[in-house]
């Protein structure tokens, strides 16, 4: 009892889903549009690290940020222009632009700024103070100062929600996800709305990254994302490519892992609550407890051609 | 002319991975040369690191043995259409198997003490591909996802087993006990940790190349890759080939996990997978699945491993490189058509160059 009512644990909770929650929301517009999206990983690597190189160097966290969404949205340009313009098989593309990232943010960590790691001065984003809520039991802490990103997340959550079920976009993005060839023959560019999914899906992985960078730390180092990308692709799953189920996903995620760090030096052993979010949705894709239906078309190229 | 064309046609599949690890190689040599690191001393650092003398090309051959078998279990399930991304699990899975009946006391006769260890781990990494197996063949669960997230699982596991659970060895440091003499593998190049896993290896390649080229369950793997539902039509059971092939890839992948504990490190820790089995994967996707390609391959990708741990070392050079040049290969393998893009690209620039009246011409 004592444990779930540590404020530290949901503190922590807090911080891990954010980030979870942003990169999952990205990769619902992307696999909505119907394309399989694993690179959320790389995605999320290159922004957090490009957020710590501008965030430096132009000693403005904002423009960090910035910075980071940009190089996600890069790295989702060049995922599109290969599982799009050359259709390419998506999953194999996702991978290059993992291995890319790893490669890429760790090799010019060490060429920039060498074996110190990112400067010590690197601003952050700011945290904000809610003394409102800092009444709250329990949670109090955890919702009354966090990092601002934290508080963006319901707005976007929000537009989400709506761009995806509300607009003409999120319905026609929504069709190119279950039958590109409905889409195309209402005149529509399946390529158009495709890439729009995954554009905002490599923006969202890149304030994802910039959360870990400079929202929580100010520093980056080789590897940080170090499969979060992954336990966000899992989130989504989970949360059956909706945003309020992929929000309560990471959550659930977020609440684990907060709660295996908690768990260290205790009788539970931490590694086996580490396995719970990978094995739920396992049960969840086999659809032995409610089963996840993804997009139709998930991960289908589409052929111009085949029309 | 056309004679020469269509030669040059029936070689290009063969000459086109070599283009590709040559263009990765200039492009990350470029980066090299970009950020300060001159490419060539990129390039013969790799040299030197992964074939520059008997030890270095010694532990290229200890890396080449598990990227060998895991890229012929995943190649071998690509065929059938299946994409088994979590081959670092069932290596996982083998290595826990081989560590645990390795560790096992008493008077074994010779022989059959490694050979327990090598089949304990053949059966760990065939079981747990038969999970996403069986999910497939009878839930449809997309495999991509149900291998991706097991391996990370089973990565967990084997945390808890040396860090708490029944395996650790006490100490400050998580490992499980040594396995015992009887049970490891004889090292073949004295002073290094090459062992007779090698020979395995190359006859994993033997075995698979006749099972896929030789075998009825080798050509109805590649019917149910090619058109499941002819395979369906042809009365042979699609959910009986996803299981086979996914539990072959399997089996090769905790044979790997096995090779390692027997032959490399003696012991179960956190960092002895490195990241093989993903590694594998790139292996198998430039041999495009074909087991005799997978040997130049599975060097290849061997040799940059190594390469890049001397580089760091001897060169300065942030080892990181490696994975660099692995995505950039990696891009051009799923990218296939971007040489036909490219061809198109210039051929598209001619007639834009051409004065108008040509090309009206031209059209219509």
């Amino acid at each position: 009892m004592s444990f779930i009512l540590n404020p530290e644990l949901w503190t922590l909770t807090v911080a891990i889903s954010v980030p979870l929650i942003y990169a999952a929301l990205g990769g619902m517009f992307s696999e909505r549009g119907g394309v399989i999206n694993i690179a959320m990983e790389g995605m999320m690597l290159t922004g957090a690290f490009v957020a710590v190189v501008f965030a430096y160097a132009t000693h403005n966290a904002w423009l960090g940020l910035a910075a980071g969404v940009a190089s996600g949205a890069g790295m989702a340009l060049l995922f599109s222009w290969a599982a799009l313009t050359l259709t390419a098989d998506q999953v194999v593309v996702g991978m290059s632009i993992n291995l890319l990232a790893l490669g890429l943010t760790g090799y010019l960590l060490d060429a920039f700024y060498g074996y110190n790691g990112t400067p010590i001065s690197t601003p952050s984003l700011p945290t904000v103070h809610l003394p409102v809520l800092a009444g709250i039991p329990v949670l109090g802490p955890a919702l009354a100062q966090e990092n601002i990103l934290t508080y963006l997340l319901l707005p976007t959550v929000l537009f989400a929600q709506f761009a995806l079920f509300r607009t003409r976009w999120g319905l026609r993005l929504r069709a190119m996800g279950e039958k590109p060839e409905a889409g195309r023959s209402a005149g529509l560019g399946v390529r158009r709305y495709r890439l729009s999914g995954i554009l905002l899906s490599g923006m969202l992985s890149g304030v994802a990254g910039a959360y870990l960078s400079i929202g929580v730390l100010n520093s980056f180092n080789v590897d940080m994302t170090a499969g979060r990308g992954y336990i966000a692709l899992a989130a989504m799953i989970f949360g059956n490519w909706r945003p309020r189920g992929v929000v309560m996903a990471a959550l659930i995620f977020g609440f684990l892992s907060a709660a295996s760090i908690q768990l260290q030096g205790s009788v539970i052993p931490p590694d086996v609550v580490l396995m719970v979010p990978y094995l739920l949705t396992v049960v969840a894709v086999a659809g032995i407890v409610g089963r996840t239906t993804p997009p139709a078309s998930d991960g289908v190229p589409y052929h111009e051609e085949s029309i | 002319m056309k004679e020469a064309a269509t030669r040059w046609g029936r070689l290009w599949p063969w000459f086109k991975p070599v283009v590709t690890v040559a263009l990765a190689l200039i492009l990350s040599g470029l980066v090299g040369q970009l950020t300060g690191y001159p490419a060539v001393a990129v390039m013969s650092a790799l040299w030197a690191g992964s074939v520059g003398n008997v030890s270095n090309f010694a532990s290229t051959l200890v890396i080449f043995v598990p990227l060998v078998l895991m890229a012929l279990g995943i190649a071998l399930a690509f065929r059938g259409g299946l994409f088994n991304i979590g081959a670092q699990g069932q290596y996982w899975l083998g290595a826990i198997a081989a560590a645990w009946v390795g560790a096992w006391g008493g008077v074994w006769p010779p022989g059959l003490h490694l050979v327990a260890v090598l089949l304990a781990a053949v059966a760990a990494g065939g079981l747990y591909a038969l999970v996403p197996g069986l999910l497939k063949a009878y839930r449809g669960a997309h495999e991509v996802i149900t291998t991706m997230m097991l391996s990370y699982a089973a990565v967990e596991f084997g945390h808890y087993l040396i860090e708490k659970g029944p395996m650790m060895l006490p100490g400050s440091i998580p490992e499980s006990p040594p396995i015992a003499a009887s049970a490891t593998l004889p090292i073949l190049v004295p002073t290094t940790e090459l062992s007779a896993g090698l020979f395995v290896a190359l006859a994993g390649v033997g075995l698979v190349a006749w099972l896929i080229f030789r075998t009825r369950l080798g050509f109805e793997i590649a019917m149910l890759g090619k058109n499941p539902e002819a395979t369906r039509l042809a009365g042979v059971s699609v959910r009986y080939l996803t299981v086979a092939s996914l539990v072959i890839a399997g089996m090769l992948a905790g044979l790997a996990g096995g090779l390692q504990i027997s032959g490399v490190s003696h012991q179960l820790f956190d960092s002895f997978a490195n990241q093989y089995g993903y590694t594998a994967i790139v292996v198998a996707l430039l041999a495009r699945n074909n087991p005799w390609g997978i040997v130049p391959s599975a060097f290849l990708f061997a040799a940059l491993q190594s390469g890049s741990g001397y580089m760091q070392m001897n060169a300065n050079i942030p080892a990181q490189m490696a994975y660099v040049i692995q995505g950039i290969i990696v891009f051009m393998v799923a990218a296939d058509r971007l040489f036909e893009w490219l061809g198109k690209r210039a051929q598209g620039r001619v007639p834009r160059r051409m004065p108008p009246a040509i090309s009206r011409e031209g059209g219509v």
